[in-house]
């Protein structure tokens, strides 16, 4: 009953979504999205120039200390070093994360011995094992590492857990009435049901792991974009530190971008057009 | 109309010329419940045979141990002379709730059957756009099932039973999640597939008009615990336009009859 549910969901969702042909500027997606930015910048152009703190630079100064370190190399050597270690830590919570929660979804034993990790994990405050793993595996990009996946891993094998577990039943019963193997059932039936709660733990996950290599270089390994936060802290180049932080928040987000729009892509093609 | 019950006891059921399905002593509990007890019954090859029966006798039990998906306690269901505890090639399932995948197209739905049996794609797909015309959804080849409405989807649970070519259907209150019109041309449609297919169809539904309008045999299930009360033929000349069935004196009969028999498990 939980599919004819969700499917008479996007029905009456359809037509919210046909209404953007009426053309009216409130309705348009792209321009409301730019406009969105344009207002940002302009509070905080505002609220720079009043201004609210001396240590708060505005949105103009921002962005030419942005341009100036891509132009001097600063910014691209910090992003070099950071982007190792989390790009790595995400793939590897990402393929570690989904195969250990749809194992524990699917496999009871397996459930006892490993959710209750992953849910005291959760819970603690786990910024507070960082120094911990620095003390253990030095200043290295394991350690880096190491601190992506503590933040980005929990959220993932939770959200595929839940997910595997909630598939509806009835799908599972028409694979194997039209003699589906168990690998199939997993395969094109589970996981694609389970798909969009994965990717919402995957979006979680992420988002994490960008936390997590940014704590790792502000508490114990001064390299990359936490060294270069730290540094222009340090010397009152309050612009160049906002465009800094600005340029990670930018990052994290195009990332989410791009993880949706390979969900649609390539797991749930029904959404495209929505 | 033929009352085919000539007994209350487990013996003398007049034997079929040629049963497809045959369902020795199958008994079904689930926890302290008994949803079945002791059922023997015969399912003719190449007819249409209803279970019927109100809520909580069973039906829908006994239907899904025949495809294989649920576990008898005790007894057999064999199909085609042998021996079955597993969903089989020669039976296909049509779902109460569609079970269709929302992530995958008509085309790729119906053809899915297939897809799992390993059948390459020119030639599954070639199979699922026939009985995609079959049923009357030709053009709805690339839509996916939010698109449908609960009729058309039905269809496509039906074509996709369709294509795997089995011997016998197992439809599961297929009509339910219907609305009443497209029920009734459903119910016409089916009607006519049944004399180009040449299948045995099992169906469960509750409604009692639906049942006399499109079965040949009526397996009536009483509740707590689902037994079988009474075995129905009615004899109604169905070549007919379908709309004079409704008015056929023998239809209005058999479905007053059953009524009367029903009558006293409804609570």
């Amino acid at each position: 009953m939980a599919g004819v549910g969700t499917e008479g969901g996007a029905i009456s969702l359809a037509p919210s979504t046909g209404r953007s042909d009426a053309g009216r500027w409130q309705d348009n997606p792209t321009l409301l999205r730019v406009l969105s930015v344009v207002l940002f910048a302009g509070i905080w152009q505002i609220a720079g120039m009043i201004p609210v703190s001396f240590a708060f630079p505005t949105f103009v100064d921002t962005f030419t200390a942005f341009l100036g370190m891509i132009a001097d190399g600063s910014l691209p050597k910090a992003y070099l070093s950071t982007l190792q270690p989390l790009i790595l830590g995400v793939v590897l919570s990402t393929f570690l994360g989904v195969g250990v929660g749809t194992l524990c979804g699917l496999w009871r034993t397996g459930e006892w011995l490993f959710i209750p990790i992953f849910i005291v994990l959760q819970a603690a405050p786990v910024a507070a094992f960082i120094p911990m793993v620095t003390f253990i595996y030095g200043i290295g990009m394991t350690a880096k590492t190491l601190a992506v996946m503590i933040l980005a891993l929990p959220v993932i094998v939770l959200n595929t857990y839940k997910a595997v577990r909630n598939v509806n039943v009835s799908l599972i019963a028409m694979c194997q009435s039209f003699l589906g193997t168990r690998w199939q059932v997993v395969s094109r039936i589970i996981l694609p049901d389970a798909s969009p709660v994965i990717f919402a733990g995957l979006r979680l996950g992420v988002a994490a792991g960008f936390v997590g290599v940014v704590l790792a270089e502000l508490l114990i390994t001064p390299t990359g974009i936490g060294d270069l936060i730290t540094f222009h802290r340090s010397r009152a180049n309050y612009a160049a530190m906002y465009a800094t932080i600005a340029s990670i928040i930018a990052l994290s987000t195009l990332t989410l971008v791009a993880l949706e729009w390979v969900e649609t892509r390539m797991f749930r093609p029904e959404k495209r057009g929505a | 109309m033929r009352n085919a019950t000539l007994r209350k006891g487990p013996t003398l059921m007049p034997e079929p010329v040629d049963a497809i399905v045959e369902v020795r002593g199958v008994s079904k509990s689930y926890g302290n419940v008994e949803a079945l007890r002791g059922i023997d019954l015969d399912f003719p090859r190449g007819k249409l045979t209803s279970l019927l029966g109100p809520s909580g006798c069973g039906k829908t039990t006994l239907l899904k141990i025949i495809a294989g998906l649920v576990n008898a306690d005790a007894g057999t269901i064999s199909v085609n002379g042998r021996t079955v505890s597993k969903p089989g090639p020669e039976r296909a399932f049509v779902f109460q709730d569609f079970a269709l995948l929302p992530w995958a197209t008509v085309l790729r739905n119906v053809a899915f059957g297939l897809e799992l049996r390993g059948k390459a794609a020119a030639e599954r797909e070639k199979i699922a756009r026939h009985y995609i015309g079959e049923v009357g959804l030709a053009g709805f080849e690339d839509k996916y099932p939010h698109e449908l409405s609960g009729g058309m989807r039905q269809r496509v649970g039906l074509a996709r039973a369709l294509s795997v070519d089995a011997d016998v259907l197992l439809l599961d209150e297929p009509f339910s999640a219907v609305d009443e019109q497209n029920r009734r041309k459903f119910q016409e449609d089916l009607i006519r597939l049944r004399t180009t297919q040449n299948k045995t169809f099992i169906f469960v539904t509750h409604s009692i008009e639906e049942a006399v309008y499109i079965s040949d045999r009526i397996v009536l299930l009483s509740p707590r615990p689902g037994r079988i009360s009474q075995i129905i033929e009615p004899e109604i000349d169905r070549s007919v336009d379908p709309d004079r069935i409704h008015r056929d004196k023998h239809y209005l009969d058999t479905v007053e009859e059953i009524w009367q028999g029903l009558k006293q498990y409804v609570d």
